[in-house]
């Protein structure tokens, strides 16, 4: 049986960027800058691009290539069972991911029907949460299925499952390059629109106003290696999986550099058009840009529904067209955050990517629909946060330690990618992986369990956002602890016979 | 806007889409060295 392969290296890349790219670029970065220094921010963004995304990228990328397998079968074959457990665990990372992800882009493609006649009216933040998401319960109660959100659910499941059933080069590679085009020129004109709205100035003064006092503090680098981790989809299996694909000759350095610069250039361009249009509605309002800034879904759900409402025309039209980037940055993710765990039991397993993607992707649907209740907003951001940092942020930093430093792997994997690429690494990925990375990550993850043991949210609860304690050991502890229990589970089962059949690379 | 806030912008967009630019260029020139090579040699 031959093993999947990209039909071409612009294919590969698009898949990588688009992958890379997400919710995450529009709603997340814009804020994280402006909440950060500003135009300051961009010092430690690229310094942190530097030492830690591309580097991280470069070693996923060649992982994936020198061992040919999906995440748990490329750390079986660097390091046996002693290490295919960390696979498995990135695996069930991105299976919860992949759970709350798809609800994420439901509503969003919801959004881009609503933009035609703003169906959100006037008061945007009441209509998210009451009249949309029929948010009627406490965190921690389901209540009903909300079927304005169910609806949307079960179509961009057939449309991930159909385009991962077709495979990888006929199936992601080909999405990929009808998706991501797509979506920049759909975004281009996104910005282009907002930067020539009144106020327009406004909002892009306050994003890049530098604060150089800011870059002192350590605060504000943790957010900048913080964001540059989540935004790049390292530690998810994804990278790996995807480079496993790749054939014998590929240059692996600088597909790391042009899908970081490329993930870079999409969230500096989001955060013009989103500030923009921020300056815009201040403007309207006679407020500060402070005061009407934003991130996370609140940005994209209550705000820029309030903006849409204030443009002077074509509000149907900058509404659907923002809302279908959402949809498709979030699609071209979901795709291949899938496609690390269909990988992950097509080779352990020995079974047919077909059942790969039906059962995999189908339990994965299937919990999903928790998300689509009433009360599904609570569990979404309980899980959310409990993932992202004690889930991916956990993988990347036991992936850096375990590679360098006790299996001491990274002279081989560097060789590995000198060979084949024309830009040579230097002993800057060794510093960067082995110090700078995890000390950064460690010193993130010692404040955060810090934080989270000792209850020190600024909260009722001293939880995160209030939550009970009940709530928070469920919805979040055990959700990630389970990824991690799993995984060990998972890599104690035997491997079936064929995964032999496509040996790694010498 | 402010001159710093310009400058930074200006900066940011240079250092940012034009490390886009250059690995692509890189990309494509060395993949055309590559392909005149791979002729040359099958002279």
């Amino acid at each position: 049986m031959e093993r999947s392969q990209w039909g071409t290296r612009a294919g590969f890349i698009m898949a990588a960027v688009g992958s890379a790219v997400g919710l995450g670029n529009i709603w997340r970065f814009p804020y994280v800058a402006f909440d950060n220094g500003g135009g300051a921010f961009f010092i430690p963004y690229l310094f942190a691009l530097l030492t830690a995304g591309i580097p991280i990228l470069i070693l996923e990328f060649t992982i994936g290539h020198k061992y040919r397998g999906s995440a748990p079968l490329s750390f079986f074959r660097m390091g046996g069972k002693k290490l295919e457990w960390l696979g498995w665990w990135a695996v069930f990372v991105s299976f919860v991911i992949s759970v709350y992800y798809a609800v994420i882009i439901a509503w969003a493609m919801r959004y881009t029907i609503f933009s035609f006649n703003q169906a959100w009216g006037t008061d945007t933040q009441d209509f998210l949460f009451n009249e949309f998401l029929q948010l009627t319960v406490s965190p921690g109660q389901t209540g009903g299925v909300v079927w304005g959100v169910f609806i949307p659910l079960v179509l961009v499941w057939i449309i991930t499952l159909g385009i991962l059933l077709a495979g990888v080069q006929k199936g992601i590679e080909m999405a990929n390059r009808i998706f991501i085009p797509t979506l920049v020129i759909i975004f281009l004109a996104v910005v282009i629109r907002a930067v020539t709205l009144d106020g327009a100035a406004l909002g892009l003064e306050a994003f890049f106003q530098p604060d150089f006092s800011a870059i002192m503090e350590p605060s504000v680098w943790v957010a900048a290696y913080g964001h540059i981790f989540f935004s790049l989809s390292v530690a998810f299996a994804i990278m790996i999986t995807y480079s496993s694909y790749l054939p014998k000759k590929s240059d692996i350095t600088n597909n790391a550099f042009i899908t970081g610069f490329a993930n870079s250039s999409f969230e500096l361009l989001a955060g013009i058009g989103v500030f923009a249009a921020l300056g815009f509605m201040a403007t309207q309002e006679g407020v500060a840009v402070a005061d009407v800034a934003a991130g996370g879904v609140g940005l994209a759900f209550v705000v820029f529904p309030q903006i849409i409402n204030e443009f002077p025309s074509f509000n149907g039209l900058f509404g659907f067209l923002f809302f279908l980037s959402l949809t498709l940055a979030g699609l071209t993710s979901l795709m291949s955050i899938t496609e690390t765990y269909v990988a992950g039991f097509t080779e352990k397993f020995g079974i047919s990517r077909r059942k790969a993607v039906l059962f995999g992707g189908g339990l994965a649907a299937l919990i999903s629909i928790l998300f689509a209740t009433q009360g599904g907003l609570f569990f979404l951001d309980l899980a959310d946060y409990f993932i992202n940092q004690f889930g991916v942020a956990a993988v990347g930093l036991v992936e850096v330690i375990l590679v360098v430093w006790v299996f001491r792997k990274a002279d081989l994997l560097k060789a590995h990618a000198n060979e084949i690429s024309d830009i040579n690494l230097g002993a800057w990925w060794k510093v960067s992986l082995g110090i700078i990375t995890p000390i950064v990550l460690g010193y993130m993850m010692f404040g955060l369990l810090k934080m989270n043991i000792l209850q020190e949210f600024d909260t009722e609860t001293g939880n995160y956002e209030g939550y009970s304690n009940m709530f928070t050991l469920s919805g979040g502890v055990a959700v990630a602890s389970a990824a991690i229990v799993f995984g060990i589970l998972f890599s104690i089962a035997k491997w079936h016979k064929n995964q032999n059949e496509y040996d790694e690379r010498s | 806007m402010s001159a710093s806030s310009i400058l930074v912008m200006v900066i940011g967009m240079v250092l940012v889409w034009g490390g886009l630019a250059a690995s692509i260029f890189h990309a494509v020139n060395t993949g055309r060295k590559k392909r005149s090579s791979n002729a040359t040699n099958n002279l």
